[in-house]
């Protein structure tokens, strides 16, 4: 059976000229950056181009990426370092629908005596800036909101945000992991201060991740030891994941055409065919603002868990909020701050398309939809017969 | 992913009895939409007072659907008094198992099947009435339920009791309430596991006090609330007065008075001092939402 891939949001298959790029670097060109020997020292040229190659896609200079092991590590990194650098203010503003790697570190922190100010979203998953910028005092260490949601695929406005930010000088942070390569980035003509990306969710491998630090940026290094990435983060450079980001980065510069034409008009094709073949069924987070990959959709009085175990059967792969899926009893903390109500939130269904998703398997999930919504909700008490 | 047997698939995938019987000698409903689970069993008896036909809808996840088709085909041919010893146990054997945190999908097969038989000897008219007292009151579990899953399934933890039947798996605040009872029907295997000696100090200067408070909120008490999106704030400590306010969905709760006594004044008792008592700050609790979450 032909695995039909719809959680691009969760994870996307690495691209074959990444994994051309990086098959050397195990047993043939092994060496460490931080060596005497030429052998080691060529590395050291990789890692340079790499760094190119994603400050390409950022708009920013090489200097100011730091290769970290992931998105978690990015934001951990910015968050708690930015702290440390300015140890005499004590207030962190952040949104209540940002991912864990930066909702538990702030939950953390709270515990340690900092404040921390959750602000909300509406039902469409939008923030409410004028409420941001009333929070903004001279106590505030640091603003981290994502860029756009993995969830809903809502884009914040950052721009505002950052210029915000930067009008009080406060260090403000954006969890970018969902937006890079799918929405245009400028950092240079930006406010932002650090930026968080991740390898695996732009067709690179896994275990590796960058953080943005614009130049003149106040931050103590989370991970010490060595001197690697000027002493920004120690330990010795994971090289394969470092080429195989860079080259990701260079894929995604040159594919963004692609990515806000072909694979928005596969989503929206998916999310209309679906919304208008499935009655009783809704959109989640902001129509107009998202991400053009990602569709998150309320089937009423059916449970999401059980849909996708039906899509699992046709190889169809997405997620769902519902609680059901993560063990957890409680459903999605992005979908309840939207306001979601519990039953819809249930049966939510996430579809995260990328640029390797073809029409067919459009097609085909369109047409499995229906009947595995139907057939679930005859098995519902809630529908009448 | 969940580790589902295959024999659960195959009673999800092609799941056996469903609809609703016309004309049922005995209905049960049990669960919610809100709760994320919900089923309806019907069932129909012959002349000799014999299940002849079951049928259930569920609305759940593929473990939910599963063990309402098994039930509805363990209860087929089963007198009312047999049906009625049928325990969670047996449905989730009958699968070859459920992961742990799916239990409770196996317990509300046979809290269905109890309301449907109730059902029946009410005559048809009395609906299924909850019995005991309301311990868990984000997921409506009441004691005499929670003690029953306890017994039946041996259970030794909170963590298990909220597997198998859902209670303590929301705002947390009945947690303390489960561990007594699990204290209460298992004095025994409770005594014999090593259980953490409390952490009770000798004398405390104030400085030590209110930093023993102040932590014991941030470990003990914070992540319980922090789970309904609540939080609490340590304001003041006056003698053996501590004066907290409820932050978040703690402030406009109509339950925060029981978190107050059940979770933060037991754990201040527990691990600081036995002669705590704790009062709420109305005042800054008022200050709207205050965002200081």
């Amino acid at each position: 059976m032909k695995t039909i891939y719809f959680d691009n949001n969760a994870t996307t298959q690495v691209a074959e000229e990444v994994l051309e790029e990086i098959q050397p670097l195990f047993c043939e060109l092994y060496g460490n950056p931080s060596s005497m020997h030429t052998f080691g020292g060529q590395m050291g040229r990789k890692i340079g181009q790499a760094r190119e190659q994603v400050a390409g896609l950022l708009g920013c200079e090489p200097s100011e990426i730091v290769f970290t092991s992931g998105g978690t590590e990015s934001d951990n990194t910015a968050i708690k370092g930015t702290l440390a650098a300015l140890p005499h203010k004590l207030k962190i503003i952040t949104s209540r629908i940002e991912h864990p790697a930066v909702l538990t570190v702030c939950r953390e922190l709270e515990n340690q005596g900092y404040t921390v100010v959750e602000l909300p979203v509406d039902k469409e998953g939008q923030l409410d800036i004028e409420q941001l910028a009333e929070e903004l005092d001279d106590d505030t260490a640091l603003v981290t909101i994502m860029y756009a949601n993995n969830e809903t695929g809502v884009i914040f406005p950052i721009d505002k945000i950052s210029s915000l930010t930067a009008e009080k000088g406060v260090v403000f942070h954006t969890d970018a992991v969902q937006a890079v390569g799918k929405i245009p980035l400028n950092l240079s003509k930006s406010n932002i201060d650090l930026l968080s990306l991740s390898g695996h969710k732009l067709h690179g491998p896994k275990g590796v991740g960058v953080l943005y630090v614009r130049k003149g940026t106040r931050l103590s290094p989370y991970m010490l030891g060595g001197h690697q990435e000027a002493g920004r983060r120690a330990g010795t450079e994971n090289v394969p994941g470092i080429v195989g980001i860079g080259k990701a980065c260079e894929l995604a510069a040159k594919n963004f055409e692609q990515e806000n034409s072909k694979v928005r008009k596969l989503r929206d094709k998916l999310e209309g065919a679906i919304l208008e073949k499935c009655p009783d069924a809704r959109l989640n987070g902001y129509k107009e603002n998202r991400l053009p990959n990602t569709t998150n959709i309320s089937f009423e009085y059916i449970e999401g868990e059980a849909i996708l175990l039906m899509l699992d059967k046709y190889g169809i792969c997405a997620s769902s909020g519902s609680a059901c899926t993560s063990g957890s009893l409680e459903p999605s903390h992005v979908l309840r701050a939207m306001g979601v109500p519990f039953t819809a939130a249930h049966g939510s269904i996430r579809f995260s398309l990328s640029r390797y998703n073809t029409e067919e398997e459009v097609d085909y999930t369109i047409e499995k939809m229906p009947p595995i919504v139907n057939q679930l909700r005859k098995l519902s008490p809630f529908v009448a017969k | 992913m969940w580790e589902y047997t295959d024999k659960l698939k195959d009673h999800f995938f092609n799941p056996r009895n469903v609809g609703e019987i016309e004309n049922p000698d005995g209905i049960g409903e049990v669960g919610s939409l809100a709760c994320g689970d919900a089923l309806k069993l019907t069932f129909k008896l012959d002349e000799n007072g014999r299940i002849k036909d079951a049928k259930f809808k569920t609305f759940g996840c593929a473990s939910a659907i599963a063990t309402s088709s098994v039930l509805t085909e363990l209860i087929k041919g089963l007198t009312l008094d047999e049906a009625i010893k049928l325990t969670n146990k047996d449905i989730a054997d009958y699968l070859g198992g459920l992961p742990e945190q799916k239990m409770h999908c196996s317990v509300m097969g046979r809290e269905a099947l109890e309301a449907a038989i109730e059902n029946f000897q009410g005559g048809g008219k009395k609906k299924h009435e909850i019995e005991g007292n309301v311990i868990c009151t984000c997921f409506g579990v009441t004691d005499k339920e929670i003690e029953r899953v306890i017994r039946e399934n041996n259970l030794t933890t909170v963590e298990e009791v909220t597997n198998y039947c859902k209670a303590g798996g929301g705002c947390g605040g009945c947690q303390g309430e489960i561990e007594k009872m699990i204290e209460k029907l298992k004095p025994d295997e409770i005594k014999q596991a090593p259980a953490a000696a409390v952490r009770r100090v000798g004398k405390l200067t104030n400085i030590q006090k209110i930093q023993l408070i102040q932590q014991t909120i941030n470990e003990q008490i914070r992540p319980a609330l922090r789970a309904h999106g609540g939080n609490v704030e340590l304001i003041d400590v006056e003698g053996n007065k501590v004066v907290v306010a409820f932050r978040g969905m703690c402030a406009q709760c109509t339950l925060a008075e029981l978190t107050m006594k059940d979770v933060v004044e037991a754990k201040l008792k527990e691990f600081v001092s036995e002669e705590l008592f704790v009062e709420e700050d109305k005042e800054s609790a008022q200050q709207p939402h205050s965002h200081r979450e």
